[in-house]
């Protein structure tokens, strides 16, 4: 065996390294998932109210909360017992009631409802609402916009006259037929 | 009760009828009642249709008075001349027992309205204009489910269906709508269907009628034999099974062929139109008349007199059986639609909807052991599954429906029953399992919305903060863009 076919092993091997490494990053930078998929998974289940009421600032936040173990499922008011079976069996732990210290599920979904008679047209309630499902502008009439509108009573400290209220909503109804179009 | 297989689909009922006693008597038609009450949802579907007249308004026969926001519901017009004096919620034939309705009392004097008139050209009219035409008159499916007919004719001619199936099956045991129709004026149900084949533009058209009703199918078949050789229809005698006239036992049975999951009838070449609708729309054709009236059975041990009437959408469902010679006996319950699938209706001050064919008044002894009897624990005896015409695990189900178990209940097909109730009568543990299954889909259409909620609010939600982390950003960066100048400024000054 001759100092020559040593060399040009070597240097095969060293090129099909480097080949297989770059070919290896590139496709990791390709396919890499920014979020711990976990998350994604959490997140789906939560009822994306946006409430707060986890004391988390959003779904999103407490969904990476749970996955690092850093919070129980039992914090979702508004997600009440079906969420928290949901949280249960895919994170294989046991169902517990809603810690009543986050809140008392509501009997029926709810949404923010502005008195216009009352409403002075100051705007602060538009920034506080997680979901943009209030339209108004300043010094013009706000009113919410019920179908999109989660409940989550972020709105009504922000009023300074007390015009905004939550009112029992109506849930949207889709027949058989709406279901096998989609 | 036995269990017959020489039909096309699999199992069903073979179960006793009790047609004849309504059938005595031809169809009576009944005057415009003195006060209309239409429910703004025709049937039992939720789909609902929004006034377009104001109390105090003066309307005539045909004038329309609600309008629907999408294709699944259909205009409702006046049945009565006079003046709205309500719209209120009032007892209705809905799912929650009570609608909006739109109360008209009637001055006596059944004027039409001046728009209505008979289009003298709906001979020539081309395809897609009848059925726009068929939706302005508020043509509805009258088997019961009230589906806007164009919206169907339209659905199966996109898809391909260059086949008529008309349905005179009518299958429930107690109702006798169809038949008697079918006797009375099969040239008119003709009629009605060859419009609705030249809407389709199909080539031939099957009647299916159900083997226990021999006059009928003679009617028919001399209509066929009026109208000439080449008119393209054809009788088709099918074997009186429960549920033969539901609309996919009976394509099954017609073509041979299965309607696939969540697909239509369309999708193996065949549409299927009662046969009442046939005669709305020849009722359309021939005097421009509008959907308000039909034939409906008023009948069951609870009343004096059961028989077939022609009555306005509207009439008092109390007007409808004194019709009929009144109460007797002692009604247990008043049913729109058969024993099998009918709903109970909690007040007979409702009014007659496009959706009800029949108005059971059924006594103890016409109702099943079920309404004295206690609810027992399922002993997986199978007699469900043994009689289930889609070939489901009606146990299975129900197994999932009481421990909530979404994948469950879609697994063993919740979303193929048909709501037919087979399994409930022959269960021996006397379990309402078609009920719950109808509760079980309801839970899961709330889910499948409240998800669908949730999605777009995550959307909103991410726009939201996008938006608010941009705003920031652009501020950050006027601001240290204005303390850089603000320094060079200062520079500028401290130079000597």
């Amino acid at each position: 065996m001759n100092a020559g076919a040593v060399v040009v092993a070597c240097i095969v091997a060293a090129a099909l390294a480097v080949a297989i490494g770059a070919a290896l990053g590139w496709i990791a930078a390709r396919v890499r998932r920014d979020e711990n998929p976990l998350v994604e998974r959490i997140d789906a289940l939560l009822p994306q109210s946006q409430c707060g009421q986890c004391l988390y600032p959003g779904c999103r936040p407490y969904a990476v909360a749970i996955a690092h173990g850093e919070a129980d499922i039992d914090r979702c008011p508004p997600g009440g017992e079906t969420t928290i079976r949901a949280l249960a069996r895919l994170l294989d732990r046991e169902p517990r009631p809603v810690d009543p210290r986050y809140g008392v599920p509501q009997e029926q979904p709810i949404v923010a409802w502005i008195d216009e008679e009352r409403c002075i047209g100051c705007a602060r309630c538009l920034p506080a609402c997680p979901v943009d499902a209030i339209v108004g502008a300043s010094r013009y009439l706000h009113t919410v916009i019920a179908n999109e509108c989660t409940g989550c009573e972020l709105c009504v400290p922000t009023c300074p006259v007390d015009c905004i209220e939550l009112r029992p909503g109506a849930r949207l109804q889709t027949g058989d037929r709406a279901r096998r179009a989609a | 009760m036995t269990v017959a297989v020489n039909h096309a689909f699999p199992a069903g009922l073979a179960l006793e009828t009790h047609k004849q006693r309504a059938l005595t008597s031809t169809i009576l038609v009944l005057p415009p009642p003195g006060t209309a009450v239409l429910s703004l949802e025709q049937g039992f579907s939720g789909a609902v249709v929004e006034p377009v007249v104001a109390v105090g308004a003066e309307v005539a026969v045909g004038t329309p008075v609600a309008q629907p926001h999408d294709e699944r519901a259909t205009t409702l017009h006046s049945p009565v001349s006079g003046r709205v004096t309500a719209i209120e919620p009032r007892p209705a034939a809905t799912v929650t027992g009570t609608a909006t309705c739109i109360v008209i009392e009637s001055d006596g004097r059944d004027r039409r309205d001046p728009a209505w008139r008979a289009s003298a050209d709906v001979e020539s009219l081309s395809s897609a204009e009848l059925v726009a035409r068929l939706r302005a008159a508020g043509i509805a499916g009258l088997g019961g489910a009230a589906f806007p007919t164009a919206t169907k004719l339209e659905a199966a001619r996109a898809r391909g269906a260059r086949r008529l199936l008309l349905n005179g099956a009518e299958c429930e045991p107690w109702i006798c709508c169809d038949d008697a129709l079918m006797r009375e004026q099969a040239q008119d149900i003709l009629h009605g269907a060859r419009l609705m084949m030249r809407a389709l533009e199909a080539d031939s058209c099957v009647i299916a009628i159900e083997d226990d009703k021999p006059d009928a199918i003679a009617a028919v078949r001399a209509a066929i034999a009026a109208t000439g050789p080449a008119s393209g229809f054809a009788v088709q005698v099918v074997p009186a099974i429960y549920p033969q006239g539901a609309e996919r036992q009976l394509a099954t049975a017609v073509t041979g062929a299965e309607v696939p999951t969540a697909g239509l009838p369309a999708d193996i070449g065949i549409t299927c139109q009662n046969v009442a609708t046939a005669m709305s729309v020849a009722r359309w054709a021939r005097e421009g008349e509008p959907c308000i009236a039909r034939v409906v059975t008023v009948t069951g041990s609870g009343v004096a007199g059961p028989r077939n009437v022609l009555a306005r959408i509207g009439t008092p469902l109390a007007t409808l059986v004194d019709a009929a010679g009144g109460y007797c006996d002692t009604p247990l319950r008043l049913i729109a639609g058969g024993n099998m699938t009918g709903r109970a209706l909690g007040s007979d001050d409702a009014g007659l909807s496009k959706a009800i064919n029949c108005i059971l008044v059924a006594t103890a002894a016409d109702l099943q052991p079920r309404l004295t009897a206690v609810e027992l624990p399922c002993i997986r005896c199978g007699d469900c599954a043994a009689v289930c015409p889609v070939a489901l695990l009606p146990q299975q189900l129900h197994r999932a429906a009481l421990a909530d178990d979404e994948a469950g209940l879609l697994a063993h097909g919740l979303w193929d029953c048909i709501d037919c109730g087979c399994c409930d009568f022959v269960c021996p543990s006397q379990i309402p399992l078609a009920h719950r299954f109808r509760i079980a889909r309801r839970s899961l259409r709330e889910r499948e919305d409240t998800r669908r909620k949730a999605a777009e609010a995550r959307e909103r939600h991410e726009r939201h903060e996008r938006r608010v982390r941009e705003a920031a950003e652009a501020e950050r960066h006027a601001f240290e863009h204005a303390r850089a100048r603000a320094r060079g400024l200062q520079s500028d000054q401290d130079r000597p």
